[in-house]
């Protein structure tokens, strides 16, 4: 072993071999890419659902799926989105890899639970996919679950609850590891005010982990039990109260976003400064603007029923919180957009998924608050205005965000290079497609055209076509990036242990990073965006 | 880069095993915390529906026994003192009398689940349970309270369940040596949630049981 070494030094990827050493591995680097394998496999899957569904809406009338498909596939397309891709995504992908290293760790707090947490969220990611193909018929009621529809419907309903439950637990105990680990585990000398800013994010998003999930788990236990037992919480000939379950859902579901968002503003943020090589804008502001959102975004679940029955008062209350979300939100844009304002910026893949990541996010936060103002809210409400509205926010943000951190972090993670040139023709493809697909979904959604229907006016033909066209053009991009990526993992040159010149902690270590991160654990004396150039001084 | 060092990755499995108090211990109170939010959404159905219901609640709280729930109040007040006095004594070195005491909590969770089955096999016998046609024709107010009833103590009597078994590992432990007097923490963890178990049926007794 030891001539092996000294040619080629051991990393992570290599110091064990074989599958079960993966299956079996605590450590959270292997852990976090085979959630990432797992979760690129359920996001293609459910990319290619959506791609369908447009398909079918190319033309008015039925072309290629019944009705009843239709909504099968809406259904399949949102659980498999929310709760298998978005909601993990970042913080259990780029979280597992990153976050131990970033604090100078050479774990995370609790190893074991982390690989429990991994296969909790690969049983319920399974249990999912059986609740489309087991005896009846796939769920279909959308993501949401509503009632009393989902407390009725034939469908396979409480499988795809119980499939959220487990998915739902699997993301407390992450979240609970990140609590801790940050807590207890940061490199001596490393404050919390030198602690890098994609931590911050994940610490944020770990406290809402924490406390909001379990009150979906509970509900969606109360809505089995509806099914089997027939307790009648939410079914009015019993005495229950059908508006009940949506505040229950929206009081996790609301934070949920702040759980798919935070962590990709973490990521940009880490991409800002490198790319710029400048310290980033307000470290402190982004630091608890973080928290702030996720404080704030605990009260806001009322915006997604304003229509659904509830006082002047309430919707009154729920519409100036949500625009205070504004508030925090826009302090980080700003920040971003200082960070690189005057810095020496080198506009490779990594910064231009991040500056798209800005523009589309503004839009979709633009548009968030059309939806949080009652009057607008009530005009637009389960119309395809929505559905672009949040596409923005979770595609556009959440999704953009992923791009940025694999191709941030690609070359830490493989020890290799992809290439720059399809990364950037990949990053256009994919921005034109995706502009394209949802942004007439805004003027048909104004115009009156409702969400989850299979079939449209002719008079919004156009629209439609457009925005197939898009789908199709934001698969091609989807493939060109993803291809460049899987092809140079193997294939590519070999990365130095800094190729962008970054400063905080992982760019330290070697490229890929050896099993226990550190030989040593640094002692941490300074911030984590001194960069060896005037701008610091 | 040094070459040598990356072979020394076993050290890390021979620190596993014991996890550091503090950080454990931190992890038990986050669990703890996500489990009070899990009720939590019980609790505010209980509430939602009492002030909608007040009268028929109180009605159907006239059901419940409301001696069996004081003595099942009683006894895991006490099994919560025994489970601490065990931690202390382990503390202290004294194996034998750490288990027996944890012998006793689980004892006396036993009791309660006994309790508990009365009460149950109770309603049953009157067809008072969620979907039976009895229920159906009550009021409403007394449908809504008897589903809690029923799901609320059923998620607590759950964790009574696993309360008691992670006690059953505990034995074990210290039986094998492996939970001693420096190393407790999955001993104090078990406490704990056991005291959580108590703290939430401290809840649950007067909301159910004394709002005639």
């Amino acid at each position: 072993m030891n001539n092996q070494t000294s040619t080629a030094p051991l990393n992570y990827l290599n110091h064990q071999t074989g599958l079960w050493s993966w299956l079996s591995s605590s450590d959270h680097k292997r852990i976090g890419l085979l959630y990432f394998y797992c979760i690129v496999t359920f996001f293609l899957s459910a990319a290619v659902l959506g791609l369908l569904m447009k398909i079918e809406k190319v033309a008015p009338g039925q072309t290629i799926m019944t009705a009843q498909t239709y909504n099968a596939m809406f259904t399949l397309h949102g659980i498999i989105m929310i709760f298998i891709v978005v909601i993990p995504g970042l913080a259990a992908v780029f979280g597992n890899l990153m976050l131990p290293i970033m604090i100078g760790a050479k774990d995370v707090a609790f190893p074991k639970l982390n690989l429990f947490s991994f296969y909790l969220f690969f049983g319920g990611a399974c249990l999912a996919l059986y609740s489309q193909f087991a005896n009846g018929h796939a769920p279909d009621t959308g993501w949401t679950f509503y009632v009393p529809y989902s407390a009725e419907a034939s469908s396979n309903v409480v499988l795809a609850l119980t499939a959220a439950f487990t998915l739902g637990f699997a993301s407390i105990l992450t979240g609970l590891n990140f609590i801790v680990t940050i807590h207890t585990m940061r490199a001596p000398g490393m404050t919390w005010f030198r602690m890098p800013l994609f931590p911050w994010s994940l610490y944020a998003t770990a406290w809402i982990q924490l406390l909001a999930t379990p009150v979906v788990g509970i509900t969606l236990l109360m809505v089995i039990a509806e099914r089997t037992l027939h307790v009648g919480f939410f079914d009015p000939k019993l005495g229950g109260d059908p508006v009940l379950y949506q505040h229950l859902f929206w009081i996790y579901s609301h934070p949920a976003v702040y759980v798919m968002i935070l962590p990709a503003m973490g990521v940009v943020t880490e991409i800002f400064p490198t790319f710029s090589q400048k310290p980033v804008f307000g470290y402190v502001p982004i630091a608890l603007s973080s928290l702030a959102i996720a404080l704030v975004g605990y009260f806001v679940w009322g915006h997604h029923m304003f229509t659904s029955g509830m006082s002047y008062e309430s919707r009154w209350f729920f519409s100036l919180l949500t625009f205070l979300v504004a508030i925090p939100s826009a302090i980080k844009v700003f920040n971003w957009l200082s960070t690189m304002y005057g810095g020496s910026v080198d506009l490779q893949p990594p910064l231009l998924y991040a500056i798209s990541f800005i523009f589309l996010f503004t839009i979709g936060g633009f548009t968030g608050l059309t939806l949080g103002a009652v009057a607008t809210d009530i005009q637009v409400h389960n119309t395809d205005f929505v559905v672009a509205h949040f596409h923005y926010i979770i595609f556009g943000g959440m999704g953009f965000g992923f791009f940025a951190a694999i191709h941030y972090w690609f070359p830490k993670i493989y020890g290799r290079l992809y290439h720059i040139r399809w990364a950037n023709i990949g990053w256009g493809i994919l921005f034109t497609g995706f502009n394209l697909l949802y942004f007439p979904m805004f003027i048909m959604g104004i115009q009156g055209m409702p969400r989850r229907y299979y079939d449209y006016d002719p008079k919004f033909q156009l629209g439609q076509t457009i925005s197939t066209i898009g789908a199709v053009i934001l698969f091609i991009g989807l493939i060109t990036m993803i291809s460049n990526l899987i092809y140079h993992a193997k294939k590519g040159a070999l990365a130095p242990a800094n190729p962008w010149h970054g400063v905080t902690l992982e760019w330290q270590i070697p490229s890929p990073p050896p099993h226990e991160n550190f030989d040593e654990i640094p002692v941490i004396t300074k911030g984590p965006y001194v960069f060896d150039n005037p701008y610091t001084k | 880069m040094s070459t040598t060092e990356h072979n020394s990755h076993n050290a890390h499995s021979e620190h596993s095993e014991y996890i550091d108090s503090d950080t454990g211990k931190m992890g038990m109170w986050l669990f703890l915390f996500t489990e009070i939010f899990l009720f939590g959404g019980l609790f505010i159905v209980y509430a939602v529906m009492r002030s909608k219901y007040g009268e028929d609640f109180h009605q159907a709280a006239l059901e419940l026994n409301a001696f069996i729930g004081a003595t099942n109040t009683v006894v895991l007040l006490v099994s919560s003192m025994t489970v601490a006095m065990s931690l202390t004594a382990i503390q202290k070195d004294q194996k034998n009398l750490a288990i027996g005491l944890i012998f006793f909590t689980i004892l006396l969770a036993g009791v309660f689940l006994v309790n508990k089955y009365f009460e149950y096999g109770h309603k049953f016998s009157l067809n008072l349970y969620p979907g039976s046609d009895v229920m159906r024709n009550l009021p409403h107010g007394e449908i809504m309270f008897f589903g809690l009833y029923f799901l609320m103590t059923g998620l607590h009597l759950f964790h009574v369940v696993v309360g008691g078994i992670l006690l059953t590992i505990i034995i074990f432990k210290i039986k094998s040596g492996r939970i001693n007097k420096e190393h407790f923490l999955l001993h104090e963890n078990g406490a704990l949630y056991w005291h959580l178990v108590d703290l939430i049926w401290i809840f649950l007794f007067p909301l159910l049981y004394l709002i005639t």
